[in-house]
C-alpha cells in the first residue's frame, strides 16, 4: 500500500510528463468508449426500429431510401402509392400485417405519420395520457416530441409541410392532441402519429399529396373541391381500384419465411411498386457507417499507442533519471521486486486515472452528441447507457500500463546497485 | 560483530583481489583507507551482500553474509545495515519526510511516524520535514542522509566517504554525528575514506589499509 503511494509521488514529481501520459491515455481511451457506447446504441435503435417488419413497400425509387423514410424516418419519401395496393398485398396469402403509413407534414421537425393503430402496436406504444384518435385531425405524440414541443393532450397544432423545418403551415386544419405516448426507446418516440384519414383531410384542400410537393403522383392536387367532398363519401374500409386516395408506403409483416422468397419479386413486377428488404438495407447501411465507426476505433488505436510510447519513454527515463534512487531503495533493503513493482504501479497509477477520465470523457462526448442529435430530430443516443463491452477500457488501459512498464521494471530488476552507489 | 575470513573478490577472470582478515567485537570501530579504486566501494559492498564473494566469508554478527539467499539477504540488509553514501543519494522527488519514509517502505513495513519524528528531532532536522533535498544545505542533508540509515536502529552502520568535499568544519560535524549515533546505539562504524582528517578523529579504530593495486 505504501508502495502504491510512493508511486503516486514519483508519478507527480514530473507533473508536466505526468499530464502529457494522461492525456494521450485518456484521449484514447475516451474514443474506444465512444465507439463502443455509439455503435452498440445505432445497432439496438435500428434493431428495435425494425421490430416486426419484413418488407417496406412503396413509390419506385431507391429501396435505402424507401427504408430511411418508412422505418427510420430519416430520409424523404419516394413518391405515393394508390391506397389500393393496402388491399391487394392484405389479402395476399403470405402477408400477416400491412401497416399503411402517409408521410409528408412536421411539426417542427418531428414528422407527423398518418397511420393505423398497428403502427403503435408494431413499437409497442402505450398511452400515457389520453387516448388514441378517433376521428380525422386527432393526434398522438411520441414521448421525446411531447417532451420538446410542449403538447399536452387538449393542445392544438397546425402541421406545417415538408419533413424539415420551416415549412408552409397549413392553418385551416388544426390537429388536436388527444394522447401522448409512453416511452419506447424507438423511432416512435419521435414521431406525431395521426390517422390515414387526417393527412387525406389536411392535404385534400391543401391540394398536393402526402408526400413531397411536387411528385409526380399528385395528379389530382389541382382539382380542391372535387377532393373535398370525395373524403367526405368515403372511410378507410372502402378501398377499390378507382379511389384516387395514396398512402406513402406500407410496412408488411410476413406470415411465413416463404414470403421472403417470392413476395418482394412479386411487388417489384407491380407497375410503380418497387419493395426493398430492411434486414438487406440496414446490413448495407450499418455497412456503411461502420466505416466511419472502424475511422474512429483506428484513431482511438493510434491515440492508444501512441499513449503506451508516452508512457514506455517516460518511465524509461524516470528510471534512468532515479537510479540513484532505486539503488538506495534496494540499499534500504528492497528486493529487486519490490523496486520493479514501484515502477510498474506509476504506469498502473496512469492506466487507472486514464480509465476514470477516459470513462466519464467517452459518456459526456456521447451524451454532448446525443443531445445534439437530439435537437437535429435525429438518432437518439445518451451518455447514460452502460455496455458490457466497456470492460475492454480498462482491460486495454491495464495491458497498455503492463506493457509500458515491462522494459522499465526489468532494467529497475537488473540495476547494479554498487555501481550506483559507487563514490566517484 | 564483523569478520573477514580469507575474503577475496574477483572483478574480472584476471583480476582478483584479497581483503585481509579481520575480527571486530561489539562497539568497535574500523576505518577502511585506501586511495580512490583500491577496492573500499567493493568491500562495502561485500558487507553489504550487494556482491559475492568468490571465496572466503563475510559475517556480521555470525551471519555469513555471502550464504544467505538473495530475498533474505535484502531484508538482512535493511535490518541491519545504516548506509549514509557518499553522495547521500536523498531523492530529488521527495520531501524530507518522504524520504526518511522510505527505510520503511522499501523493507514492505508499517512506516513508523513517532520514530521518524524522534530521528529528526534528535538531529535537529524537525523543521525540514516538508522541504525538498535541493532546498537544505549540505551540512542540513548530511543529517538526513543519517537519519535515513539510522531510523529503524542498524547495528552496522556504513558510511562512504562521509567527509568528502566538506569542509573541515562541516566534516567535523558529520563525524561527530555520526561517532554520536554510533555510541548512543552501541553500533559499529564502518567507514571507507581517504580522508586524513577522519584517521585523527576516529582513535581507537581498527584500520584496513587497502593497496592501491590490486592482486592478480
Amino acid at each position: 500500500m505504501r508502495l502504491a503511494l510512493l508511486a503516486w509521488r514519483y508519478l507527480w514529481a514530473r507533473p508536466l510528463v505526468a499530464v502529457l501520459n494522461l492525456v494521450l491515455l485518456s484521449l484514447g481511451l475516451a474514443s474506444m468508449t465512444f465507439v463502443i457506447l455509439a455503435s452498440e446504441q445505432v445497432e439496438h435503435a435500428v434493431q428495435r426500429d425494425l421490430a416486426g417488419i419484413d418488407l417496406v413497400v412503396g413509390a419506385k425509387g431507391s429501396p435505402m431510401q424507401l427504408i430511411l423514410s418508412g422505418v427510420f424516418h430519416l430520409d424523404s419519401p419516394t413518391g405515393n402509392i394508390p391506397l389500393g395496393t393496402v388491399k391487394l398485398l392484405r389479402d395476399h396469402p403470405l402477408v400477416a400485417r400491412v401497416v399503411p403509413l402517409s408521410l409528408g407534414d412536421s411539426l417542427h421537425g418531428f414528422r407527423i405519420v398518418g397511420t393505423t393503430r398497428e403502427y403503435l402496436d408494431l413499437y409497442g406504444g402505450q398511452i400515457e395520457l389520453g387516448r388514441t384518435w378517433k376521428i380525422p385531425l386527432e393526434a398522438v405524440l411520441g414521448a421525446d416530441a411531447a417532451a420538446e414541443l410542449k403538447l399536452r393532450p387538449g393542445d392544438t397544432f397546425a402541421g406545417s409541410h415538408g419533413l424539415g423545418m420551416g415549412g408552409d403551415e397549413h392553418d385551416h386544419y388544426r390537429y388536436t392532441v388527444v394522447g401522448t405516448l409512453a416511452r419506447t426507446g424507438t423511432v416512435l418516440d419521435r414521431l406525431v402519429v395521426t390517422s390515414t384519414e387526417s393527412v387525406w383531410a389536411v392535404h385534400a384542400h391543401h391540394g398536393s399529396a402526402p408526400a413531397e410537393a411536387g411528385q409526380p403522383a399528385d395528379e389530382h392536387g389541382d382539382d380542391h373541391k372535387d377532393d373535398h367532398g370525395h373524403d367526405g363519401d368515403h372511410d378507410a374500409a372502402h378501398e377499390d381500384e378507382d379511389d384516387p386516395r395514396e398512402v406513402t408506403l406500407l410496412l408488411v409483416s410476413y406470415r411465413s419465411p416463404l414470403a421472403a422468397v417470392s413476395l418482394p419479386r412479386w411487388v417489384n413486377t407491380q407497375p410503380a411498386l418497387q419493395s426493398a428488404a430492411p434486414a438487406f438495407e440496414t446490413a448495407r447501411l450499418m455497412k456503411m457507417v461502420g466505416a466511419g465507426t472502424e475511422v474512429l476505433r483506428g484513431f482511438g488505436i493510434v491515440l492508444l499507442a501512441a499513449a503506451g510510447l508516452s508512457v514506455f519513454i517516460g518511465l524509461y527515463h524516470a528510471v534512468r533519471e532515479r537510479q540513484g534512487d532505486l539503488a538506495m531503495m534496494r540499499m534500504l533493503g528492497a528486493p529487486p521486486r519490490r523496486v520493479a513493482a514501484l515502477v510498474v504501479a506509476e504506469a498502473l497509477w496512469l492506466a487507472l486515472l486514464g480509465i476514470i477520465i477516459g470513462l466519464v470523457a467517452g459518456h459526456a462526448v456521447t451524451h454532448l452528441l446525443g443531445s445534439y442529435l437530439q435537437t437535429e430530430r435525429s438518432l437518439s443516443l445518451t451518455g447514460a447507457w452502460v455496455s458490457p463491452w466497456e470492460a475492454v477500457v480498462p482491460a486495454a488501459a491495464v495491458l497498455l500500463a503492463l506493457l509500458s512498464a515491462a522494459l522499465p521494471a526489468v532494467r529497475a530488476f537488473r540495476l547494479d546497485v554498487t555501481k550506483l552507489l559507487q563514490a566517484h | 560483530m564483523l569478520e573477514f575470513q580469507n575474503l577475496r573478490h574477483r572483478y574480472t577472470p584476471q583480476v582478483e583481489v584479497l581483503f585481509p582478515d579481520l575480527r571486530l567485537a561489539h562497539g568497535d570501530h574500523l576505518l577502511v583507507l585506501g586511495a580512490s579504486g583500491s577496492g573500499k566501494s567493493t568491500l562495502l559492498a561485500l558487507i553489504a551482500g550487494l556482491l559475492s564473494p568468490s571465496s572466503g566469508h563475510v559475517r556480521v554478527e555470525g551471519t555469513d553474509v555471502g550464504s544467505l539467499r538473495a530475498s533474505a539477504r535484502d531484508a538482512w540488509r535493511g535490518a541491519t545495515l545504516g548506509f549514509v553514501p557518499q553522495r547521500l543519494h536523498l531523492s530529488p522527488s521527495l520531501s524530507v519526510l518522504h524520504n526518511l519514509e522510505l527505510p520503511f517502505v522499501c523493507a514492505g513495513e508499517h512506516v513508523d511516524g513517532p520514530r521518524i519524528a524522534t530521528v529528526m528531532d534528535h538531529l535537529g532536522i524537525g523543521a525540514l520535514a516538508h522541504r525538498r533535498p535541493h532546498e537544505l544545505s549540505v551540512g542540513q542533508a548530511h543529517r538526513v542522509a543519517l537519519a535515513r540509515a539510522l531510523l529503524r536502529e542498524p547495528r552496522l552502520i556504513l558510511a562512504d566517504e562521509p567527509t568528502a568535499s566538506l569542509d573541515d568544519e562541516a566534516a567535523n560535524d558529520a563525524l561527530g554525528l555520526l561517532r554520536q549515533a554510533a555510541s548512543e546505539t552501541g553500533a559499529t562504524l564502518v567507514v571507507a575514506t581517504h580522508d586524513r582528517r577522519v584517521t585523527d578523529w576516529l582513535p581507537g579504530a581498527h584500520v584496513l589499509r587497502l593497496a592501491a593495486a590490486r592482486a592478480p
